[in-house]
């Protein structure tokens, strides 16, 4: 497997609030190699988010605060840069696509001016080879006839056609690390495949280890290498793509897995998860999901279980597995 | 131009590509020349009502002195009226000066104030408000507190006061237009910025790595504009019209010297028989309200790109 680009260890962050403190992200670490799709899937307020936030070290201030662990890419602590200096990491080293892409671009600016914006502050280029860069960056996105799109105006762009605008700044620096929260979700299928296809392609050409934020295990099966399960601000469950379809090890992938729909077998009901996520204000003492799982132990509510790799690559947070 | 959309078939593209009707095109054209040509002239006779300014005090666009007294001729009505000289085209006041040249020379004065003041507020405003609004916190706090306190303050007392410290004068209406003035803008662009700073675009300017002096300029600025040219442009009026009420109370403006408040003021005691003295420098007031009406929506539809292609 190729080199390790992105470490995170023990990643912790919370929100300050008036009613205490709300661990989103609560001691998560894993790796991105070189040129690899990451996956991080779970419900809606589990963390995947803050997560990508937390990397780029852009938490909603002053609520929001990273309160341990490190981020590494390439050798470098992102925690023990100045601001300064992570600035020029962010667009340059790491781009993230925001999960609604449709209103990520400024309204008042035409897409050339907004792609250059990045190549500017990144890459310190001359006008005439500015606007080569960004004719590129919108070819890089396969978006047609480029010399005429960068004068037009967002709201002249359909909704897929912005998307990859957006996409376009994300990749106008080359970055080593693409973060994408959930780029999908605003998109109907067909144009939801057509845009999971050109990241794939991208992948091929830049070598671009992308991180993956998505809700939907279908849009995982189609563009992870590997995958990360999170619960309630940790990580339940890590493996590659295809053993977390066939061989789940935590009862609460399983369960995501069999809620979704699929074709090729006749189930009378959707399985669904019973209950909803415990509270980060009060969470429980054992395992977090020790509430809703079909196959809960003393154990569990009692005692958060440890990380266990059970085979190469494939971790589990459960005591069912001890 | 051809557009060969499908190989063979040539499609002429229609003639007229904007969806609006010849009438509504016409009006849309009037709305903008018309105040613009009425702003320009009010301009135009403000900087040549004589050319003291490069060395010629003679030469003029103004036919008289405007503080000369004819006092043989007082309250002489326009020419085109049963009584009027041709000399004295809209008559003149109850000292027998002629109002054509006091209008014009009080054209300096009304637009020199309103368009300083405007700048000074919009500025002082803008640049506090957008601070407030996309830092937060404390210095939001200590900005709008004292934003409160603007606001609430009675402008007339403050200039009042102010003209007792350093007398009457255009400076003092200039300051007491502009310490409270800005107080609006401040609010206004507060608000704005809290909007436009929670977008997705600014997030996604903070992901690529601009900085906070870069998205308030870059980001932020632009997409407020819109609302604060409304706002200045309507303060044009507003402001014309506080400093005849300045003038009026003999804070402003000193005596002889016209503006055009200070006119209006003047011949309100003559309006059953003179209601020229007023009504000239009145009607110059509106027109040049209404010009900056309609300009600062025609700007402000030519700045969102999204309203230009109609």
């Amino acid at each position: 497997m190729s080199k390790i680009l992105l470490q995170v260890e023990d990643l912790c962050t919370s929100f300050f609030t008036r009613a205490g403190e709300f661990k989103a992200v609560d001691g998560i670490s894993f790796n991105v190699h070189e040129g690899e799709t990451f996956g991080l899937v779970g419900e809606s307020a589990c963390g995947k988010t803050v997560t990508g936030l937390s990397i780029l070290r852009l938490l909603p201030e002053p609520a929001g605060r990273i309160v341990g662990g490190k981020v590494i890419l390439d050798g470098t602590n992102l925690m023990d840069l100045s601001k300064k200096e992570m600035r020029t990491y962010r667009g340059k080293m790491i781009s993230m696509i925001l999960q609604d892409p449709m209103t990520s671009l400024n309204p008042v600016y035409t897409v050339g001016n907004q792609i250059s914006e990045s190549v500017r502050l990144h890459q310190g280029l001359r006008d005439e080879m500015v606007e080569d860069e960004v004719i590129s960056a919108l070819r890089l996105l396969r978006i047609p006839a480029p010399e005429m799109r960068i004068r037009d105006y967002p709201f002249q762009m359909s909704g897929g056609m912005r998307q990859r605008v957006v996409g376009s700044i994300a990749m106008s620096c080359r970055p080593r690390l693409l973060i994408a929260d959930e780029p999908t979700t605003a998109l109907d299928a067909t144009i939801q495949a057509q845009y999971i296809a050109l990241f794939k392609d991208i992948q091929k050409q830049t070598d671009v280890a992308i991180i993956f934020i998505t809700h939907d295990f279908g849009v995982v099966a189609n563009i992870c290498h590997r995958v990360a399960v999170m619960y309630a601000g940790k990580i339940i469950e890590t493996a590659a793509t295809s053993t977390i379809f066939k061989a789940p090890k935590h009862p609460y992938t399983s369960a995501l897995i069999h809620s979704v729909p699929r074709l090729d077998q006749k189930d009378e009901r959707l399985y669904s998860i019973e209950g909803q996520p415990p509270s980060l204000l009060n969470l429980p003492p054992g395992c977090r999901f020790a509430p809703r799982c079909p196959e809960v132990q003393d154990i569990c509510q009692k005692e958060q279980p440890p990380t266990v790799e059970i085979s190469d690559g494939h971790s589990v947070s459960c005591w069912k597995v001890k | 131009m051809m557009l060969n959309i499908v190989p063979g078939i040539e499609v002429k593209p229609e003639k007229k590509i904007s969806g609006l009707s010849r009438g509504a095109r016409i009006l849309r054209g009037l709305s903008l020349y018309v105040p613009a040509t009425i702003m320009a002239l009010m301009f135009i006779t403000a900087i040549f009502a004589d050319l003291a300014w490069i060395g010629l005090p003679d030469v003029g666009l103004s036919p008289y002195d405007p503080n000369a007294q004819v006092l043989k001729e007082r309250r002489l009505p326009p020419a085109f009226m049963e009584g009027g000289k041709s000399e004295y085209l809209l008559g003149t006041d109850n000292l027998g000066r002629d109002v054509l040249s006091r209008v014009i020379y009080g054209a300096r004065i009304s637009l020199s104030v309103s368009l300083l003041v405007i700048l000074i507020t919009a500025s002082i405003g803008t640049i506090l408000g957008m601070t407030a609004g996309y830092l937060g916190g404390r210095i939001e706090g200590f900005i709008m507190r004292v934003v409160d306190v603007a606001l609430s303050f009675p402008g007339l007392i403050l200039a009042l006061l102010l003209a007792s410290i350093i007398g009457p004068g255009y400076l003092t209406v200039v300051i007491a237009l502009s310490a409270l003035g800005w107080a609006g803008y401040a609010r206004l662009t507060r608000g704005e910025t809290l909007r436009i700073r929670a977008s997705d675009f600014v997030a996604q300017a903070r992901v690529n790595g601009a900085s906070t002096l870069r998205i308030m300029f870059r980001h932020v600025f632009p997409n407020i504009l819109n609302s604060l040219i409304v706002i200045m442009t309507l303060a044009v009026g507003m402001m014309i019209l506080a400093e005849s009420a300045l003038s009026y109370l003999g804070i402003g403006i000193s005596a002889p010297t016209a503006s055009w408040g200070s006119m209006v003021a003047d011949g309100r005691n003559d309006l059953d028989r003179a209601w020229w003295i007023s009504a000239f420098p009145g009607i110059a007031i509106g027109l040049v309200v209404m010009s900056g009406n309609f300009l600062g929506d025609w700007i402000r539809d030519k700045m969102d790109p999204r309203l230009r292609q109609l």
